[in-house]
C-alpha cells in the first residue's frame, strides 16, 4: 500500500476540493436565475445552459473532472472522496470570513466533524492494492 | 422555494445520490483499469492520457450516470431547497460510495473509512442548518 503521496498529488486533492465547491455555488446562483423547472417543462433546463453563471460553473466543474479522474487512477474512491467534502468547509470559511455570514453552531459542528472526516482518510493508505486485475469486478459487468 | 411534495422531495434526492454512486464507481473502476494517468501522461502525452480514459466503456457508462445524476440535481435544485438538496443527496452519496467501493471495487473500506464517510455524512448533514 503506497501511504504517502507527493506534494504534487496533494495539490491536485486541492484542486479537486477547490473546483468542485465553486463549481456548485455558481451554478446554484446560475438555476437560482433561470427560476423552478418543472416535469412539464424540462426544455428549461438547456435554456439554463445559456446562464453565464451556469456555463461558468460547468467550467470549474469540468476542470474539478479532469482532477478528480486523475486522482482515482492512483488513489481509492473512499480516499478521493472526503477530500471533496472539504469544500464545504472551504465554502463556510469564505462565506463567514469574505462574506461575513453569520454561521451557526450546527455548522461549526458540522465543519469540525467533516474535517475529522478527512483527517482519518488523510492519515491512512491512499490505495488498495490488489494481485488480480484490478476493476476486475466491474469488467464483468459491462 | 420547496415546489414538490415530501415524496417527490426524497424521490429526487435518492435519484441524485443513486446515479451518482453509480457514476463514482464505475469512473473509478475506469480509472484503476487504466492505470495512473501521470504515467501513462509522461509515455503518450495528455492526447494518448486522454484516449486511454474515453476509450473506456465502463469510463462511458460512469459519464452517462454522472450526467444523468447532474440533470436530476438541476431539476431538484430548481424544486428543492438548495439547503436540503445538496447536503441530503451529498451525504447519500458519501455512504452509498462507501458501501459500493467495498462491493464493486473490493476497496480494503476499514474502520478509518467507514468512520470518515459517517463523521463527513454527518457533518455534511449539520452543514444544512
Amino acid at each position: 500500500m503506497k501511504h504517502t503521496l507527493t506534494p504534487e498529488r496533494w495539490l491536485l486533492l486541492v484542486a479537486v476540493m477547490l473546483t468542485a465547491s465553486v463549481g456548485d455555488t455558481l451554478l446554484s446562483h446560475g438555476m437560482a436565475q433561470v427560476g423552478p423547472v418543472s416535469l412539464a417543462h424540462l426544455g428549461l433546463l438547456f435554456f439554463a445552459m445559456k446562464n453565464p453563471w451556469v456555463i461558468t460553473g460547468i467550467l470549474c466543474l469540468l476542470g474539478f473532472f479532469a482532477s478528480y479522474l486523475t486522482a482515482l487512477s492512483w488513489a481509492d474512491l473512499t480516499f478521493v472522496l472526503p477530500s471533496t467534502a472539504f469544500g464545504y468547509v472551504v465554502v463556510a470559511l469564505l462565506s463567514k470570513f469574505w462574506l461575513h455570514e453569520q454561521i451557526s453552531i450546527y455548522r461549526w459542528l458540522g465543519i469540525l466533524f467533516i474535517v475529522c472526516g478527512v483527517g482519518f482518510v488523510a492519515n491512512g493508505p491512499s490505495r488498495t492494492e490488489h494481485a488480480d486485475h484490478p476493476g476486475v469486478e466491474l469488467d464483468r459487468l459491462v | 422555494m420547496t415546489y414538490v411534495g415530501t415524496a417527490e422531495t426524497w424521490a429526487t434526492i435518492i435519484a441524485v445520490a443513486g446515479t451518482a454512486v453509480a457514476g463514482d464507481v464505475l469512473t473509478a473502476g475506469a480509472m484503476r483499469s487504466i492505470g495512473d494517468l501521470d504515467e501513462i501522461r509522461a509515455v503518450s502525452g495528455m492526447t494518448g492520457a486522454i484516449k486511454a480514459v474515453v476509450s473506456s466503456p465502463i469510463f462511458l457508462l460512469g459519464v452517462l450516470s454522472m450526467a444523468a445524476s447532474f440533470f436530476t440535481l438541476l431539476f431538484t435544485l430548481s424544486n428543492v431547497d438548495l439547503s436540503l438538496a445538496a447536503p441530503a443527496s451529498a451525504s447519500l452519496t458519501f455512504m452509498g460510495n462507501a458501501i459500493a467501493a467495498k462491493i464493486f471495487l473490493k476497496e480494503n473500506v476499514d474502520r478509518r473509512r467507514w468512520l470518515a464517510a459517517l463523521f463527513v455524512c454527518a457533518g455534511v448533514a449539520l452543514l444544512a442548518h
